[in-house]
């Protein structure tokens, strides 16, 4: 079975005494203040249980309780046993709650849920991530994966672009991939004032220097959908197959179970075909401005 | 930006990616004036207002291109890095920089002259063709990145 045909249900085990939906009480552990919006939870399970494992892309419906439950990718790690990680940008009524809790509060968690990125299809190719502004969060553990079982894959090329300077996530730990020699990253910036030093363009700037065999490799790209869409066509002008793209899509989740319909786009339910799917499937659903 | 004497310099078609496909006259001529200039950061390439008198082929380094207007902070809006190409106001009324280009790395770049290019190209017309085709693809991307910019993608 591909993984764009999985029927969507939570991949972790039910909790005993728990219906299967139910939200499951994590506690917050650690906050860290990643930019002026935008914070990264550490959160473990009140019951003393394990995290359940994900795979990287997949989401979590989180639920501020008294405010409501909002759809977040995983960021952490998951070729590691450990906390359950979320970067949340404060947007609308319930991240900006959740943006706003302090280690000791409680969350609920039910998840995760969805098609994440192909990262066994990834196995002996070259492989491409770009991801702009928050679209990071749900790329970090692929980096994971790839620093985790370097040996797995060809060359690795990242492009990490941001609005700002003030906006660039994860800072210290890009900056310490950045060191690395088995990989090459770039990061740019769409503007900056004068002590950034760095690149300043947007990230389809930073493509044409990136380096693979379009023959055999893939590309991971999350970020805003008209960034998406404006690197896949340009990966496309560098030889990628269009089901060599791969492309993770925002909706706005209610269920995660594909009921509700609130996340259709087109003949697809984001939250149970994607939210990560090929660019041969999104491309002509990005081209259709009414959806 | 050069003290004393000019060092000799033979444009190839493999010194820059800009020059590949030329023929050996037109690299002839263009090596005539042309100047290989290494920068330490900080150094200023070019400033706004200023006539523009050179095609910069960029080999090693990164050069900020840098807007600043009454009330607004200074702010840098593109940076220029290797295998690129940097200065077409030459081409362009009223032939002057529209924005600073300031060094940020340590950087090589060989600066033709505009007056000697533009000699050249008149007088050969064929040639003048050829060297638009490939500089108006340079022109076209940078109007593309521009717009994308402008789009602030990473903005909502």
């Amino acid at each position: 079975m591909g993984p764009e045909s999985v029927a969507a249900s939570p991949t972790s085990d039910a909790v005993p005494g728990l219906p299967e939906y139910a939200p499951r009480p994590f506690l917050l552990q650690d906050r860290r203040q990643e930019t002026s919006d935008t914070v990264t939870l550490t959160l473990v399970p009140a019951d003393g249980g394990t995290v359940p494992s994900f795979r990287p892309g997949q989401f979590n419906m989180v639920y501020a309780f008294g405010v409501g439950e909002v759809a977040i990718s995983i960021s952490g790690d998951p070729t590691r046993d450990g906390p359950l990680v979320h970067t949340i940008r404060a947007v609308g009524k319930v991240s900006t709650a959740l943006t706003r809790l302090r280690p000791g509060d409680v969350v609920g968690i039910r998840g995760p849920y969805g098609q994440g990125w192909p990262i066994d299809a990834a196995e002996g190719k070259d492989v491409v991530v770009v991801a702009g502004g928050l679209g990071l969060a749900p790329l970090r553990p692929v980096l994971y994966e790839l620093i985790g079982h370097r040996s797995r894959y060809g060359r690795v090329e990242i492009v990490f672009g941001a609005r700002s300077p003030a906006d660039l996530l994860y800072y210290s730990e890009v900056q310490e991939w950045r060191r690395r020699t088995d990989l090459r990253l770039q990061v740019t910036v769409d503007s900056a004032d004068r002590s950034w030093y760095g690149d300043v363009g947007v990230v389809t700037q930073r493509l044409p220097d990136t380096r693979f065999d379009a023959s055999r490799a893939v590309a991971f790209v999350c970020g805003p959908e008209i960034m998406m869409r404006f690197v896949a066509q340009a990966l496309e002008a560098r030889g990628l197959a269009e089901d060599a793209v791969w492309l993770s899509m925002e909706r706005n989740m209610k269920c995660a179970i594909a009921q509700c319909g609130h996340c259709q786009y087109g003949p697809l339910f984001i939250c149970r075909e994607g939210p990560v799917l090929s660019y041969r499937r999104l491309k002509p659903l990005l081209a259709w401005k009414e959806l | 930006m050069t003290n004393g004497e000019k060092p000799v310099i033979r444009l190839t078609s493999a010194t820059h990616p800009f020059l590949e496909g030329f023929d050996a006259e037109f690299l002839a001529a263009a090596s005539e004036g042309a100047e290989a200039l290494e920068l330490p950061p900080e150094a200023m390439v070019f400033h706004s207002g200023e006539r523009a008198r050179h095609l910069y082929l960029m080999l090693e380094g990164k050069v900020a291109l840098e807007i600043e207007a009454p009330d607004h902070p200074r702010i840098t809006i593109q940076t220029i890095g290797p295998r690129e190409v940097l200065g077409w106001s030459w081409l362009v009324p009223p032939y002057t920089w529209p924005v600073d280009a300031r060094v940020l790395k340590p950087t090589r770049v060989i600066a033709l002259d505009a007056g000697v290019l533009e000699r050249h190209l008149e007088a050969h017309p064929d040639v003048g063709y050829r060297f638009l085709r490939r500089l108006i693809p340079v022109i076209a991307k940078r109007l593309d990145e521009a717009r994308i910019q402008l789009v602030d993608i990473h903005g909502t």
